[in-house]
């Protein structure tokens, strides 16, 4: 658990990066820092591992303030992941992630069988371990900024806006990477970024900050879409606010119907499409178990006659959903707070419904 | 070139007190001293300063005086205050024409090391003097190595001076092959002097490659 507690940081030319921040970052999940430029977020971040001291007020990791520790032990037990990796470009992969078992005093064999395993770990081929940081892609770099991060398996991840740098594609599978590597690893991770799809999508909690380093709001994504505190997160969160939120609601509740003659499967029971004069009509496939009630409703949008198809985890038609059925749900979720919803932030979800929709 | 088959033709040049190789041997003597002493003085403060932002302006005034001053009228200057006798007049100036090159490079190559990387180094838990020297230096290493070639080039071609306080190296073969009229000894003399140059030049290219880390040499 990390705690602010009425942290304050200003600048010797009086501008305050950050007021009076009081919040807390629970253990093993997510805490997403999201905001306009100026509003304190890195700031708030990096005076968690010291590399910015607070002006006044109070960080504690565990119940120890992070001042009562030497700033470069407490970091080595910090994993820190900056936008643009950061690599040292002298020196290979491999001796990259090993940087903080080397300063620990590992002995250089098990720093390095280290160093595999977290490449391993966060999807880089083995072969990229004796290369130099110039010598991979973006994306790739930023893998290795995570593993070197990871390599003393620090309880504590700070990331700061790690995934900026990287083009939308790849940002897209780094994020649902990290995000599998959580639901693994379950560390304390705060996670700074300036898009909020991104803090939508990432965070357990979501901190809202706005310019001159106040807290304007923080709840799980949820409740964050579904009840902005002012106009402020109302503006931040942007658009389609409504549908944004079925990414919470689990497809589950979803009353199925069986799946009518016109639709057209295989000899093991998955679909091809719905069949009309002459000829196949697009469909829209979702897993009840696993996705989300927007996933579902996608699914039905994509299908000419407004019918989802359920399928389960290996393809197979498992029943349909129609419009009457999702608007049951809709109806349910459509206004007020969602106790489901609710239910779920905060805590990891085991299946979590948000990684079906990238 | 026939001056050249004169100045290396001739047998009596190639052996005793005045002979080519006793008299690039005093070259190498006088260039190596006021070398070594430049590269133990500038490299560490450029290192220093580099590191710590303080102390800048010496750099400024190191690299301006660098431009201005007149190896030659320094030469005349110690030679008036102390005298000739001993190497001093030869070594101060050289000393004082090797500093700026060394001192400059290496206080820009730590500087322009990237923020993010300097950041990342303290952020992973490094010390100060670990990120001076197990980040900073590795990656400014390719200007470190330029800032000591382009010294010790300058020097090398510099020390001929030597000959006009009445000490040896290869400007005794210019500078007395003027005095006398000997054209071919002084284009020899000027020659040994430029083929020290480049095998300076080729002895640093052989170290980049030795001491530079191919993640840092290919990013230049």
């Amino acid at each position: 658990m990390i705690t602010f507690e009425g942290v304050t940081k200003r600048y010797p030319d009086g501008t305050v990066a950050v007021d009076d921040l009081s919040l807390q970052a629970p253990t093993g999940a997510i805490t997403v820092f999201v905001g306009p430029s100026g509003c304190g977020k890195t700031t708030s971040l990096r005076m968690i591992n010291r590399m910015i001291d607070a002006t006044s007020g109070r960080i504690l990791l565990d119940d120890q303030d992070v001042r009562a520790i030497d700033p470069p032990t407490l970091r080595r037990g910090i994993g820190y992941v900056i936008q643009q990796a950061g690599l040292f470009p002298h020196r290979k992969i491999v001796d990259n992630v090993a940087t903080v078992p080397y300063l620990l005093g590992w002995d250089k064999r098990k720093a390095r069988a280290r160093a595999m395993e977290l490449l391993e770990l966060v999807g880089l081929d083995s072969r990229l371990a004796g290369r130099y940081p110039f010598q991979l892609s973006g994306g790739q770099q930023q893998r290795v900024g995570v593993a070197r991060a990871l390599a003393a398996d620090p309880p504590v991840l700070l990331m700061d806006e790690p995934f900026s740098a990287v083009d939308p594609i790849v940002r897209a599978s780094l994020q649902e990477e990290l995000l599998h590597l959580q639901s693994e690893l379950h560390k304390t991770i705060v996670f700074v970024t300036h898009d909020i799809d991104e803090a939508i999508k990432l965070g357990d909690t979501v901190a809202v900050l706005r310019v001159g380093g106040h807290l304007a709001q923080m709840a799980g994504p949820a409740t964050l879409l579904s009840e902005p505190a002012d106009d402020f997160v109302r503006e931040f969160l942007g658009k389609d606010r409504g549908i944004r939120r079925l990414s919470f609601v689990p497809a589950k509740g979803v009353r199925l119907g069986s799946a009518p003659a016109d639709l057209v499967v295989d000899d093991d029971t998955r679909p091809l499409g719905w069949r009309s004069n002459g000829g196949l009509l697009p469909y829209g496939i979702f897993d009840p178990e696993r996705d989300s009630l927007r996933a579902a409703l996608d699914a039905a949008l994509l299908s000419p006659n407004g019918t989802a198809i359920a399928v389960d985890g290996d393809g197979h038609v498992i029943g349909v959903a129609t419009r009457d059925a999702l608007d049951e749900v809709l109806r349910r979720h459509a206004t007020g707070p969602d106790e489901q919803a609710r239910e779920s932030d905060g805590e990891v979800p085991v299946t979590d419904p948000r990684r079906a929709e990238s | 070139m026939n001056w050249l088959i004169d100045f290396f033709g001739n047998a009596a040049n190639w052996s005793g007190s005045d002979g080519i190789p006793t008299r690039i041997l005093e070259h190498l003597e006088f260039s190596a001293a006021a070398f070594l002493i430049a590269a133990v003085i500038a490299a560490p403060l450029g290192l220093l300063i580099g590191h710590t932002g303080r102390g800048a302006f010496i750099v400024v005034v190191s690299a301006n005086a660098a431009r201005a001053l007149p190896t030659l009228g320094l030469l005349v200057l110690v030679v008036l205050l102390i005298g000739v006798g001993t190497v001093l007049p030869v070594l101060i100036p050289l000393v004082v024409l090797a500093v700026p090159p060394i001192l400059v490079n290496t206080y820009e190559g730590v500087r322009g090391v990237d923020a993010d990387l300097r950041d990342a180094a303290y952020g992973m838990g490094l010390r100060g003097r670990q990120v001076l020297f197990k980040v900073l230096t590795p990656s400014a290493l390719p200007l470190i190595l330029l800032g000591l070639r382009l010294s010790a080039i300058q020097v090398v071609s510099t020390a001929s001076v030597a000959a006009f306080v009445g000490l040896g190296g290869l400007g005794r073969f210019i500078i007395d092959g003027l005095a006398t009229k000997t054209y071919s000894d002084v284009i020899g003399g000027a020659v040994l002097i430029a083929l020290l140059a480049l095998a300076v030049q080729l002895g640093f290219t052989l170290l980049n490659r030795v001491v530079v880390s191919p993640g840092v040499r290919q990013v230049r």
